[in-house]
């Protein structure tokens, strides 16, 4: 009876599932094997139908390519710099939203803003306000007599990854708050108190106990936000189209495949992306893993 | 011990006003900090609305007052390709939306109330879906797009789109519907209640304001979207508004139209702000249960 139950209870789960696996094998599991086996050939977009296997001849013009490096360079420098800064940020806004302040859930509010906007808009707000001649912020840093004519941050090559990583980290620290504040709420005041109570000083208490607690909670969010600077399209390309100063892998894939209509090549620069994304992901999965393990034996 | 001795001294009693100065000092550096986040955080799209309405010469003037002048609002509104940009987007977020709601939901009741024995497998796979690039499926979405003869439609993204949403909607809700006591549905098991009946007799009635947080998360996620919009529509009638937006330029470097975009970008996030703040408890509940589990 309680077989029968189950099987029918296991059949009802795959049911369940079937329209989410369908969708999934349709739009995911498919095309990204299309995408595999298109990185063999040398077919062209505008005749996918005729091509040749070309084995791995694509996967060695890709590591080639100089162009490629760069954009693998500017993808790991904007990935560890905005995710590094992100977090920092993340946790002292965090820390000041968990105070008993005035204001609190307007501050709250308020931090979901940036998070809120597209990102296109945040980077045309941003290019706007960091216009050379008119931008508000040049304007300010001329009134306060900080510099006598405007900066182009934009236009200069080696000022626009930095602006890159600014807007990014000012769109996804929102995201970060959030997470971490979470993490707070879950760390039992007793605690906090008792310190406070033996006269452990503050630097101390977040030290020692706040950091420690809240380290799963940081280490999810780090891992969430890694993955999504990995991917990082539009910011880059919105502000800066195909320049090399800040391409990232994502727009190099799309260039090669989309605008040189390299369908072979681009499918297979699409696979190094994936690659790299993948042995990222296990080396921070890895590292988060190592890291509670040390927590459980301390 | 002699240590103590000479530190005693030094750690006298303070007195009560100096511990009531220390506290206003705390209290103000604390209210410095909250007002530097507000600044930091606001300013950009205050920033926004005041340059939309500005005219002319007046938008490279630095007050920092809105002017009030709405040309560019009305002349966005005149614009039927910009409205028609807003049309699209929003048939492709809503339907994006109600289609991963459906299929999150159904998933996520399997996954959330049976026991079955691949669920830990199905979940890493969902998972895993969820965080590879966009950009690796592209050429086989390319080649799917146009077989469905779906290019250059907004129902285009819709299917693609479900690439996105639908592993972010079966998480959430997964994660939501496990948060519910087992006790509710166990009277209707023992009456031999199907599934189906429990889940939407029982459960769904329950789950609006969950509904609602994830709908919530995975509309904006489809909203924003701009890699898939700017490769699988060529036309402009047919784009959706980030594209729009992303592709709005003058003809040089000089006559660049801020105010114009400035505009476009007030509108087209204007909902999004007050969806957020309306929903914003909601939401901070979707974004950590996505989270938090994982």
């Amino acid at each position: 009876m309680s077989v029968k139950l189950a099987r029918a209870d296991r059949r009802a789960a795959w049911l369940f599932m079937a329209p989410m696996i369908v969708a999934m094998l349709v739009v995911a599991v498919w095309p990204l094997a299309r995408t595999f086996y298109f990185s063999f050939t040398d077919a062209y977009l505008d005749d996918p139908t005729n091509f040749s296997l070309v084995g791995i001849d694509n996967f060695l013009e890709v590591l080639d390519d100089h162009t490629w490096w760069i954009a693998v360079r500017n993808t790991l420098v904007f990935t560890a710099i905005s995710v590094a800064i992100e977090t920092a940020l993340g946790l002292a806004i965090a820390l000041l939203i968990n105070q008993a302040i005035p204001g609190r859930g307007l501050v709250r509010a308020a931090i979901l803003v940036p998070w809120a906007i597209p990102v296109v808009v945040a980077t045309k707000i941003w290019e706007w306000m960091l216009n050379d001649q008119f931008g508000v912020l040049n304007q300010m840093l001329i009134a306060l007599g900080l510099v006598d004519h405007g900066i182009a941050w934009t236009a200069s090559g080696t000022l626009i990854m930095g602006v890159v990583i600014f807007i990014d980290v000012w769109m996804t620290t929102p995201f970060m708050v959030l997470l971490i504040l979470a993490g707070l709420q879950m760390i039992p005041g007793e605690i906090m108190e008792a310190a406070e109570v033996d006269g452990i000083p503050a630097w101390k208490r977040f030290w020692s106990i706040t950091l420690p607690l809240l380290k799963p909670a940081i280490g999810v969010a780090v891992l969430f936000r890694v993955l999504d600077a990995l991917r990082m399209f539009d910011l880059a390309y919105v502000l800066a189209a195909s320049s090399e100063q800040v391409m990232t892998v994502s727009i190099y894939a799309r260039n090669r495949l989309i605008s040189f209509q390299e369908l072979g090549i681009g499918s297979a620069a699409s696979t190094w992306v994936f690659l790299l994304v993948a042995f990222i992901a296990i080396l921070v999965i890895g590292v988060l893993r190592l890291d509670r393990a040390a927590g459980e034996a301390a | 011990m002699t240590d103590l001795s000479l530190t005693l001294p030094v750690r006298r009693r303070r007195s009560s006003a100096s511990y009531r100065l220390e506290r206003r000092l705390k209290k103000a550096a604390l209210m410095v900090a909250v007002g530097l986040v507000l600044v930091y955080t606001l300013f950009p799209y205050y920033w926004a609305i005041v340059s939309s309405t500005k005219q002319g010469a007046a938008l490279y003037r630095d007050t920092f007052l809105p002017a009030l002048d709405f040309t560019y609002y009305r002349a966005l509104f005149e614009n039927t390709v910009f409205l028609g940009s807003l049309v699209n987007s929003a048939f492709v977020a809503t339907s994006t939306t109600a289609l991963s709601l459906i299929l999150g939901i159904s998933a996520a009741y399997a996954l959330g109330r049976i026991d079955f024995p691949q669920r830990r497998g199905v979940l890493l796979a969902i998972l895993m879906i969820s965080i590879f690039p966009q950009v690796v499926v592209l050429s086989g979405m390319f080649e799917l797009i146009n077989w469905l003869g779906l290019y250059n439609r907004p129902s285009a993204l819709v299917v693609t789109y479900l690439l996105a949403t639908v592993p972010f909607t079966t998480w959430i809700l997964t994660t939501f519907i496990r948060e519910f006591p087992r006790e509710l549905e166990e009277a209707a098991i023992i009456d031999g209640c199907s599934h189906f009946r429990i889940l939407t007799k029982i459960l769904l009635p329950l789950m609006g304001p969950s509904l609602a947080s994830t709908g919530i998360l995975a509309f904006i996620l489809a909203w924003n979207e701009f890699l898939f919009a700017l490769t699988f529509i060529l036309t402009d009638e047919n784009r959706t508004v980030p594209v729009a937006i992303g592709l709005m330029g003058g003809n040089s470097r000089y006559e660049y139209p801020f105010a114009q975009i400035m505009a476009a970008s007030v509108t087209v996030t204007l909902p999004l702000i007050i969806l957020v703040l309306i929903f914003q408890r909601r939401i901070v509940a979707g974004l950590t249960a996505g989270a938090v589990k994982g």
